[in-house]
């Protein structure tokens, strides 16, 4: 028997009412755990300020995850078109993905002397890689009879390209940019903590520092709560996208 | 229509193929067989311009080496584009030539009328099964009206209802169309049924054993002629040797 479609819902309702009941039964104060009830108090009290600062967050999470597409799709394409590019690019990839944004963070805000764009740098760097791993993975994996058949028929570079290659590529590519999406969103939050802290205010994670040292922890938690709502809902959006795609094109 | 005169390659370690020298008229149907690992599917290559000989020379009858779309090439797979329909797939070698499109369309859809899936230009490979996949396969190839028709064990994967009736249909096409087929196949059966010139290769390094002639009709019925069983027993016969030696 598969589960019910309404599993997760009954399953996050029974853990929010047994967290409120704990909450309540052991007098936890707020300020050290909050129950769903005041977090839900604590957004009604300012819904405009969290949407403002959820949607701030937003426009940097989408700009870098544009920006780690094209990133991503150009090096990969280059790498699949020349060994030698291929040979430079990967270890210095490789190497970003490695180095923990939050050390090169702040070097980032610094040098980028626009606050939007040095949080959409940050970001970038996050969800680059995926995106770029599996696109570049795809242009390699096609099948070799397929290329046969292009050079028997005398096709160009730019015709394996557009008619084969990056077809071929775009289940893989789909699959790198939900992961992306995910990491666009941790990136953008990453940023904007180093870059709150000092002094440069907008998004969500500003507003979650902001809220810890007021010491308002039900809107810190309701500000942390709207990330994941906005995570899940980028993740199953690209996931939507991934499946509506394979189902017309394949 | 080609002759290979003195074809060597070698891959590393492995001599795939050695001193090999054949003479192909316009029209023949020759069955390459031998085991796997004797460098047909290598010969092949060497013949479509996609590899090159160490040593010895691919002379064309007309002096040239052929331009593209005059050589149709079947692969052991399907090998479609799984985002196309079967027509697109089957239009594709004339749209890589820069055909345009009210020239290719008509081509694709008379081609696959010709290998039996008329009213299936619209359907997607995954729509279909393995045996009209490699229908489809086989009008891409014949959709530029290729001189030579190269196949790679293209019916190895199929089952055996299916593969007797592709096979009839290509002895079919091969008849109607006159063009110059090299099959390439590890089946007795299916060299004996379907070639007019059944040449043995043996394994490492790739050479050729003998050549038997197959002077049975091309045609459905051979497969019940008491000469057919004759031919595949002198076939299997003489791969003994060339698979010892």
């Amino acid at each position: 028997m598969s589960p019910p479609p309404a599993a997760p819902l009954v399953f996050g309702v029974l853990s929010l009412a047994l967290w409120e009941a704990l909450v309540r039964l052991l007098d936890v104060p707020p300020y050290i755990l909050p129950g769903p009830v005041a977090i839900a108090g604590a957004f009604a009290a300012d819904p405009r300020g969290l949407l403002a600062a959820l949607a701030s967050t937003l426009v940097v999470t989408f700009a870098s995850l544009v920006a780690a597409c094209l990133l991503g799709v150009a090096l990969a394409g280059i790498m699949s078109a020349s060994r030698w590019a291929r040979a430079a690019i990967q270890p210095w990839a490789v190497a970003l993905q490695v180095t923990p944004i939050v050390a090169i963070a702040p070097l980032i805000i610094i040098w980028v002397n626009a606050p939007f764009a040095s949080l959409v740098v940050c970001a970038t760097i996050v969800a680059f890689f995926p995106v770029f791993s599996s696109t570049a993975a795809g242009l390699a994996a096609t099948p070799r009879e397929l290329l046969d058949l292009f050079h028997l028929n005398g096709a160009g570079r730019w015709q394996e390209l557009r008619l084969l290659r990056l077809p071929a590529a775009l289940p893989f590519f789909l699959a790198g940019l939900r992961i992306s999406g995910g990491l666009a969103l941790v990136g953008a939050v990453v940023a904007e903590f180093v870059a709150g802290s000092g002094g440069f205010a907008s998004g969500l994670a500003y507003r979650i520092l902001e809220a810890g040292y007021r010491l308002q922890i039900p809107r810190m938690f309701a500000a942390l709560v709207l990330l994941s709502l906005a995570g899940l809902a980028i993740n199953s959006g690209l996931g939507w996208v991934e499946r509506a795609w394979l189902r017309s094109h394949t | 229509m080609l002759r290979l005169d003195g074809i060597s390659r070698r891959f590393a370690a492995t001599q795939a193929l050695e001193n090999i020298s054949i003479d192909i008229g316009a029209g023949d149907f020759v069955a390459l067989l031998g085991p796997s690992g004797c460098g047909k599917s290598t010969l092949l290559r060497l013949i479509a311009g996609l590899d090159a000989p160490d040593s010895g020379r691919i002379i064309w009858q007309d002096g040239a080496p052929p331009r593209p779309g005059e050589i149709g090439f079947v692969f052991q797979d399907a090998t479609l584009l799984p985002w196309a329909s079967a027509a697109e797939n089957v239009a594709l070698p004339l749209r890589l030539r820069g055909i345009p499109r009210a020239s290719y369309e008509p081509a694709a859809l008379a081609a696959l009328a010709r290998v039996g899936l008329d009213g299936f230009a619209t359907a997607r490979p995954r729509t279909l099964s393995g045996g009209m996949r490699m229908r489809v396969s086989i009008a891409r190839a014949l959709v530029s009206r290729p001189r030579l028709l190269l196949m790679d064990e293209p019916f190895a994967a199929l089952d055996e209802f299916t593969r007797h009736g592709l096979q009839e249909d290509l002895l079919a096409l091969w008849r109607e169309l006159g063009c110059t087929v090299i099959f390439v196949t590890h089946s007795i059966y299916e060299a004996a049924f379907l070639a007019r010139r059944v040449v043995l290769l043996s394994p490492r390094p790739g050479r050729i054993a003998r050549e038997i002639a197959n002077p049975l009709p091309a045609e459905p019925a051979t497969r019940l002629d008491p000469a057919y069983a004759a031919l595949v027993a002198e076939i299997t016969a003489a791969l003994r040797p060339a698979l010892a030696a």
